[in-house]
């Protein structure tokens, strides 16, 4: 049991808490969005880091700490697109009743990125 | 690794005794006991003989000892058996049972289905917060078209005790009293599984018609089991094709099953059986000290056990803590720590538990039973059972104390909610 990315972020760009009513997991997250420059020096935004804590069991703890891992770097596009399904394939495939929980965790990240982009429009 | 295992209500670890007798008859005494010939009939001797020490250790005749597959079988019998030996005066309305909420799935879900079915109507009574159904409370439920009442002895899940031997009395005085003429008398079934090892299981002392053991929670062997049908008492088969088992349960005898379930009953009543048996028994008083000492001893490491766990992690609460308790389960919550979460870390560890939270059943629903209780979803969230043994040792208490703490803390931390208190 050792997840990656766990904790807390101190004056995060964004933050978003998801829970699953089925179980009673309760996953949050919090980015730090970072600048750089991307392909043809565009200039975007990205995940420049991602912590998160979870309430839950190890399914739930396992597809938390794998979202974090999948999404970490990517623009906040690439980001957005990190499915369901993805988070279940790295995992090597949950059992189906334990499915939801990486339903959770992809909610969490467009959650919490939709936090950020509330945030940064004002 | 070492292993410790405190999840006895969940199965239990076949002694070797057990293993060594049953081994001996599937190489000795295989025959069919219902062939005529020798081979045939020395199978049927050990049957006969093995009916008779079962019978002796519930306090009945031999021919009210039913042999089963275990205890869903012996759950499905009793009710299904009932509600399908005669045909019931439609006009009363249909056949009536009244079981509890907190009951183990094998008579929740039967009675579920033959409700659904429209054979019965059923009612399921709520037990107060600490899992305690009272005699009073299945009374106000009787009618006048009741025919079975079906009450857990000894809650798998929290321990917690039903007074059986009162809600007997209580059904005796309604069948004799108050019943009129004419008026089927109501059948008392208890699933009497988790109680077997520790608590008093003679039948006519507890006053019931029907009763379910299973081998496989008391050092025997799994799938095989019995119930108890007090003489008099009609069921129809479920099981149905040849007429073993006085014509209760079809198929060829599992003679080597029900042999180590009665190697596994003299265990019980060598170590574990409650004060009222020891009267029973031809044993020394030598070894009926034993036995006291074995149930109060299975006790005082169960409560040392909670005492470890409360005294160095927050925010626990004893589930079913204001109820009497068989000696050998204690259900605690750990307030904002997941039960799988804890079971797995637990498990890495070496010691096994279960628990009632959403997560570890396969339905995704918390534990049926914490539920009926009142105990909401954030209690059942992180709802450990730790169920001990006769064979528990003080020394496998004391690890568990040492590392349940750091492990709760562990998930703690993870955790986001700051707020889940008891």
């Amino acid at each position: 049991m050792n997840p990656r990315n766990l904790g807390e972020i101190e004056n995060a760009d964004a933050e978003a808490e998801v829970g699953n009513m089925r179980c009673g997991d309760v996953m949050k997250i919090y980015l730090k969005v970072g600048t750089r420059n991307g392909e043809q020096g565009k200039s975007e935004k990205y995940i420049e880091d991602i912590k998160f804590q979870t309430l839950g069991c190890a399914a739930a703890i396992a597809a938390s700490s794998m979202m974090t891992e999948l999404v970490k770097g990517k623009t906040i596009e690439d980001a957005l697109k990190v499915s369901r399904d993805d988070i279940n394939e790295e995992l090597g495939i949950l059992p189906k009743q334990k499915y939801h929980c990486s339903i959770l965790s992809a909610d969490a990240i467009k959650k919490a990125i939709e936090d950020y982009q509330k945030k940064s429009n004002r | 690794m070492e292993r410790i295992y405190l999840d006895n209500s969940a199965t239990t670890a076949v002694v070797p005794e057990v293993a060594k007798k049953m081994a001996e008859t599937m190489e000795k005494t295989w025959g069919n006991p219902s062939s005529v010939h020798t081979i045939g009939q020395e199978a049927k001797q050990m049957l006969d003989q093995a009916r008779s020490e079962v019978a002796d250790f519930f306090g009945a005749k031999p021919e009210e000892i039913i042999f089963t597959s275990g205890g869903s079988e012996s759950d499905n019998l009793a009710i299904r058996g009932v509600v399908e030996s005669r045909t019931w005066n439609v006009e009363r309305g249909l056949p009536h049972i009244i079981t509890s909420a907190t009951e183990h799935h094998a008579v929740l879900h039967t009675i579920e289905d033959l409700e659904k079915a429209d054979l019965i109507e059923a009612a399921y009574i709520k037990p107060d917060k600490d899992g305690y159904i009272s005699p009073e409370s299945i009374e106000k439920e009787i009618k006048d078209n009741t025919i079975l009442v079906s009450i857990i002895y000894v809650n798998n899940e929290t321990g917690a005790v039903v007074p059986i031997k009162e809600i007997g009395a209580m059904i005796e005085k309604q069948n004799t009293e108050y019943r009129i003429q004419n008026t089927e008398k109501i059948l008392f079934h208890t699933d009497a599984v988790q109680a077997i090892e520790f608590m008093p299981a003679d039948v006519n002392e507890l006053g019931v018609d029907l009763l379910t053991f299973t081998a496989h929670k008391i050092h025997g062997p799994k799938g095989v089991g019995g119930l108890y049908v007090k003489k008099g008492v009609k069921l129809a088969q479920q099981i149905t094709g040849g007429s073993q088992e006085f014509n209760f349960r079809a198929g060829t005898e599992n003679i080597a099953g029900v042999v180590g379930l009665v190697e596994a009953l003299k265990l019980v009543r060598q170590y574990s059986s409650s004060e009222q048996s020891e009267s029973r028994s031809s044993d020394s008083s030598r070894s009926a000290n034993r036995r006291t000492r074995t149930i109060k001893s299975v006790e005082k490491l169960r409560d040392k056990l909670i005492l470890g766990i409360q005294n160095n992690v927050f925010d626990t609460i004893l589930n079913a803590g204001g109820a009497k308790r068989a000696p050998h389960i204690a259900n605690i919550s750990f307030m904002n720590a997941e039960g799988e979460a804890i079971i797995l870390n637990l498990d890495f560890l070496g010691i096994a538990v279960s628990s009632g939270s959403a997560c570890t059943s396969r339905s995704l629903e918390p534990s049926h039973v914490l539920s009926a209780m009142g105990i909401p979803p954030e209690k059942t969230h992180g709802a450990i059972r730790f169920s001990l043994s006769r064979y528990t040792t003080e020394k496998e208490i004391d690890k568990v104390i040492e590392v349940l703490p750091p492990i709760i803390e562990k998930l703690r931390k993870m955790s986001p909610m700051k707020n889940l208190h008891v």
